[in-house]
């Protein structure tokens, strides 16, 4: 195997949101550590899964690698190009490059747009065509590639439904023909028998395109699908990487482990015979993330040592990744 | 033979709206035994809510019109019964409910303790001191740390599983016999999911509680359910045992739901399964079976006549004119 350069690297990413207090006079009182030192990288054609639970900064992360939250400090790479030095038509250069398909298809379409003004709007920022009638050509074939039909493109978002619009916002993110997409939980907000759909679509792109997918997702099941290799993450930092079937076939990670025995298995049998470790409490806040290891306060096996001592990233086994005194 | 908690009959809801009528619960029939738990599935819209929400009255008439059925708790009918009765003896004391949202189901500018005991002063007549007592009670069964400190918090002082909770607390408040669980682990991460589900078997237990847990997704009622009720705009497609029902699904909606679902304990072989097409316009009063558009083992009869619900096997019930083991009609 050639040892390809990564599409993208993302090196100890961070992304503080100050916490003000005050109306008039404001003043800065902390930060919400919203992504704490960040580093993974993505092959070409891969697909990395994001994983972890609500408020854990998957969003944040997605966003900021794509420039759209300028980040705190920390460095993004993408097709060899620095995103966080990068000003102008560089910039932009790097941005048509990588985009984005958003978790909620009612709130991401502008509701007074018609589709094709929604799907052209990357074609006009990137100048990619001279005429409005070239665009709108192209448009068609966006929706055509997306399973919709080019009739529809001057109706507006509230003709279609949930997953019309994913589909629809998937045809924007593919419009300036990108590398790179950060998938932001695309199939959540999506009904059961509709999600498979939305999956197959995003696969099928994948392999026409030599797409490079990082997948944002809280769903483990449809994650273990989809992609690749997987990243867990906790409070702003990821605590375990490894390839699909060895994260979930071997988790090393007692946070990856409660997890994965925290998802719901349709077979009454095995659910019934299965043995959960039950995470007591919620996430603690970002604010003030714990100490030492940021996981202690909700481990099963913590020790001393975790509250004091951050641990190390270390590969565990060839291309497993974790953080953990323990392991 | 008649420990039948809860026995609905032909239950049928419409809403009358200006674009037209919507069928929204086409002819619904359970039963749930004392003591069992119940699990409706289906997908949005499917009428899974609407039929609980008929059952306790709680639906704005109008527009909304229960047109025909009955609805028998411990064998007298709530659909008959005048509200005022329904509102003292039944709803919050027999019955209570859990909503999906515990974002939006308390009152953000009431304390916890607050609306956690009004059921009390309500239904039981308690004075303030018994009150807080019960509350603190309450707190504990459901898990929530040092709860006579929190009874004063807002529910933004609160985070969503501990709402949750929270909200399950005040809904046993009375100590009800059925408890209606609609989508209650829907807004919560699979952690905290966990944790209410292991609650929720807890209390089952603890104080031998009847559920009626409305989801759409087939992996969390697996571990809970004892029968299963699969819903398809309006109307019940399949009804079983929960082990016939995963392991020997007949209904294709129900198989087609199973296979689109991946696995966290299996490796992947394939894709996924995709249902095409839509769920159906509630608008248009169905002709056939509303799955046929979707459905892969279609045939002619599917398009012009709706099948009825019927016993299959033993406590197995299908509405499918085709035999999908043989491909045959029946």
């Amino acid at each position: 195997m050639i040892n390809a350069k990564p599409l993208v690297i993302v090196d100890k990413l961070k992304k503080y949101f100050p916490v003000t207090r005050g109306l008039v006079f404001q003043r800065a009182v902390g930060n919400v550590h919203a992504v704490d030192g960040l580093s993974f990288t993505i092959a070409r054609g891969e697909t990395l899964g994001l994983v972890g639970e609500s408020g854990c900064g998957k969003t944040t992360a997605g966003r900021t690698i794509l420039g759209l939250y300028p980040p705190t400090s920390g460095e993004v790479d993408i097709d060899g190009e620095n995103l966080v030095t990068a000003r102008g038509r560089k910039l932009l250069a790097i941005r048509r490059k990588a985009q984005i398909i958003f978790q909620d298809p009612y709130a991401s379409l502008n509701p007074r747009w018609t589709i094709n003004a929604i799907v052209s709007e990357p074609l006009r920022v990137h100048k990619l065509f001279a005429t409005d009638k070239e665009r709108s050509e192209r448009v068609k074939e966006l929706i055509n590639l997306v399973g919709l039909s080019p009739r529809l493109i001057n109706r507006f978002p509230h003709e279609f439904s949930g997953g019309q619009r994913q589909r629809i916002g998937i045809a924007r993110a593919l419009a300036s023909d990108p590398l790179f997409i950060v998938c932001d939980e695309p199939i959540s907000a999506l009904d059961v028998s509709i999600q498979a759909q939305v999956v197959n679509l995003l696969e099928d792109l994948q392999d026409k395109f030599g797409l490079t997918y990082l997948f944002i997702a809280h769903d483990l099941s449809m994650v273990r699908h989809i992609c690749d290799r997987v990243a867990v993450m906790y409070l702003g930092a990821i605590v375990e990487t490894a390839e699909r079937n060895e994260l979930y076939e071997n988790p090393l990670h007692p946070y990856t482990k409660a997890l994965l025995t925290a998802v719901p298995i349709a077979d009454p049998r095995k659910e019934r015979a299965r043995k959960r470790t039950i995470l007591i409490g919620d996430v603690p806040s970002p604010i003030n993330p714990p100490a030492g290891c940021r996981f202690h306060t909700r481990c099963p096996i913590a020790m001393e040592k975790c509250k004091v001592e951050i641990p190390d990233w270390r590969e565990a086994s060839p291309e497993h990744w974790v953080a953990c005194h323990a392991v | 033979m008649t420990n039948n908690l809860l026995e609905v009959k032909d239950l049928k809801t419409r809403f009358h709206t200006p674009e037209g009528v919507i069928h929204a619960v086409n002819g619904v029939s359970f039963d749930l035994p004392e003591g069992s738990t119940l699990a409706v599935v289906g997908e949005s819209g499917c009428g899974k809510s609407v039929t609980m929400m008929s059952i306790l009255r709680l639906i704005a008439i109008p527009p909304g019109e229960i047109a025909s059925g009955s609805a028998l708790y411990r064998g007298k009918d709530l659909l008959k019964m005048s509200d005022g009765e329904l509102e003292r003896e039944v709803r919050g004391k027999e019955i209570a409910m859990v909503f999906q949202d515990p974002m939006t189901s308390l009152n953000p500018v009431l304390t916890i303790g607050y609306q956690l005991t009004e059921s009390l002063r309500v239904h039981l007549d308690m004075n303030p001191q018994q009150c807080q007592k019960r509350a603190i009670e309450l707190l504990e069964l459901v898990g929530i740390p040092e709860p006579a400190n929190r009874l004063r918090d807002y529910p933004h002082q609160y985070s969503g599983g501990m709402r949750q909770r929270v909200m399950i607390a005040m809904a046993l408040s009375c100590s009800p016999s059925l408890l209606i669980a609609d989508e209650p682990t829907t807004a919560l991460d699979v952690t905290i999911q966990a944790q209410i589900v292991e609650l929720v078997k807890s209390l089952r237990e603890k104080v031998g509680l009847s559920i009626i847990w409305i989801t759409h997704d087939l992996g969390v009622v697996a571990g809970l359910a004892d029968r299963v009720v699969v819903m398809y705009s309006g109307f019940i497609v399949e009804e079983a045992e929960v082990d016939d029902i995963y392991e020997d699904p007949r209904h294709p909606y129900t198989i087609a739901l199973l296979e689109a679902l991946p696995r966290v304990d299996r490796r992947r072989h394939n894709r996924l399964k995709a249902i095409h097409g839509a769920p159906p316009n509630l608008l248009v009063e169905p002709h056939g079976c509303p799955f046929a558009p979707r459905c892969d083992a279609v045939i002619d009869r599917c398009l012009i006549e709706n099948p009825e619900l019927l016993q299959v096997n033993d406590g197995h019930k299908i509405a499918c004119w085709v035999n999908v083991k043989t491909g045959d009609p029946r």
